[in-house]
């Protein structure tokens, strides 16, 4: 996922991060999957593969995303990274039971961790509340796969005699029958599903590379922290801006003039090319600024991928998106009203 | 015979241009932007800029005095119109609170750290 994120480690190594290529997996599973667009889809956001065989759990993902994605226009960005794992868990955990893989599993617990490891804070508190909400989910998905699974399982019933019984394998939690479901279909001499072929599919190449289960988290955009020092009482030095800016792929002009405007400031940039600011500024607020300034001017609003670029014509900026072609036209900053700050002697027109 | 694809016919002759009738069109200025400035130490100002017209923002300004139990100002800016300054970070309060009145969320925007 193309959540702007700010990763702790990346100051130490950062060239391993950045070294990450693109999803292998949405490349290699084109040509042997018939077509699974929504796969695709999956792959391509970053999102767990292994989720792929049941389509009305994608659609219910693909939901939940948008409305996270709209809850982060607005809201916190933090409240929505804690938000936006835990229906994830809940994801991965039904597909394990409608549609038993062994990946499925395995593939949860990945993300977690690397989830721990960079909030270490939350951890266990999350882990409770994901168990807990794990299970009020599972309830819930229960009435929906009587549904959704119930044409599946009167084609196995067509297809041949098959105690692939849906309902038992939703309470049996996740994927605890992984054999039985690929077992059936080969032993006996009815013709396979393709949900089947998939199921196995997936199982077979997960098990031969695992290393593709964690691709998520290499697809993810990091940029290193804003390294924030106090410079006397009442600057603060913003020390990383050009990296960071080189990162972004955008001029540290628009940036800086982004940081101004918001935070209501002014500041200069040193002969060392870190950006003295003007008030007490702390690492965490020019991190939300950031990524304020990565939604708003980075990330292309139609495929969320950050590898865009920001051109002026005409006194307008247009972002064009490397990855997907879009191209858009962005807001101009504007730095709104500048109320009377300070001793008005100062100030030659008040 | 008439061949009517050869006919010079304007077929949204009559819906005149979509866009002539209101001029701002693609224009941020209905927006209601709060920003957040810092003063000395830990004090900070909160700016409430672009308040639509029909709101009267005198009455507006009370309503938050006491409502968040801070002082404030109304300013008059020669580009910006009238600008609600309340003292302290209120920014979170006043977006709730113009939510809870009936503002629509997506035109306010909540600037600052």
């Amino acid at each position: 996922m193309s959540e702007p994120l700010f990763d702790p480690s990346l100051k130490k190594k950062k060239k391993k991060a950045v070294a990450f290529t693109e999803d292998p997996l949405g490349a290699d599973a084109d040509p042997t999957t018939p077509a699974p667009d929504s796969i695709e889809d999956l792959t391509a956001d970053g999102k767990r593969v292994d989720l792929g065989p049941s389509t009305a759990h994608e659609q219910m993902m693909s939901k939940d995303k948008e409305e996270d994605e709209f809850k982060s226009m607005f809201g916190d960005v933090k409240k929505k990274k804690k938000k936006k794992d835990i229906p994830m868990d809940l994801d991965a955990a039904d597909s394990g039971t409608s549609t038993p893989t062994t990946a499925a599993p395995a593939g949860g617990e990945d993300l977690d961790f690397s989830d721990l490891k960079k909030k270490k804070k939350g951890s266990k508190k999350k882990a409770a509340f994901d168990l807990e909400a794990f299970e009020k989910e599972l309830h819930e998905s229960k009435g929906e796969d009587d549904d959704e699974v119930d044409t599946s399982h009167l084609d196995n019933l067509d297809e041949g005699e098959l105690g692939d019984d849906p309902f038992a394998t939703a309470d049996g939690g996740s994927g605890d029958a992984p054999g039985s479901g690929e077992q059936a279909w080969l032993s006996s001499d009815r013709d396979y599903t393709h949900q089947e072929l998939l199921t196995r599919f997936y199982s077979l190449l997960h098990a031969a590379n695992p290393s593709l289960l964690s691709t998520s988290s290499g697809k993810r955009y990091t940029i290193a922290p804003p390294s924030i020092h106090r410079e006397g009482n009442k600057r603060s030095v913003f020390a990383n801006v050009t990296e960071i800016c080189k990162k972004m792929h955008r001029q540290p002009e628009h940036v800086i003039q982004f940081l101004f405007s918001e935070m209501g400031t002014t500041g200069s940039v040193d002969g060392a090319g870190r950006l003295v600011i003007k008030g007490r500024f702390q690492q965490k607020q020019v991190e939300n600024v950031l990524r304020r300034y990565i939604v708003e001017y980075v990330t292309c609003k139609t495929c969320k991928s950050p590898d865009t670029l920001l051109t002026k014509e005409n006194r307008i900026f247009f972002m064009s998106c490397e990855s997907c072609g879009s191209r858009r036209s962005v807001n101009a900053i504007k730095s709104g009203f500048q109320a009377q700050v300070g001793k008005r002697s100062k100030n030659k027109t008040g | 015979m008439s061949v009517q694809n050869l006919n010079t016919f304007d077929p949204f002759a009559d819906e005149g241009d979509p866009l002539g009738d209101n001029e701002n069109v693609g224009s941020q200025a209905d927006y209601i932007h709060i920003r957040i400035q810092q003063r000395n130490g830990r004090k900070t100002l909160t700016t409430l800029q672009g308040l639509p017209k029909q709101y009267d923002s005198k009455k507006l300004l009370k309503a938050f005095k006491k409502e968040f139990a801070c002082n404030g100002t109304l300013v008059d800016d020669e580009k910006l119109g009238k600008v609600i300054q309340l003292q302290g970070d209120q920014r979170l309060k006043i977006s709730t609170f113009l939510t809870d009145e009936g503002i629509d969320r997506a035109t306010i925007k909540v600037h600052g750290f």
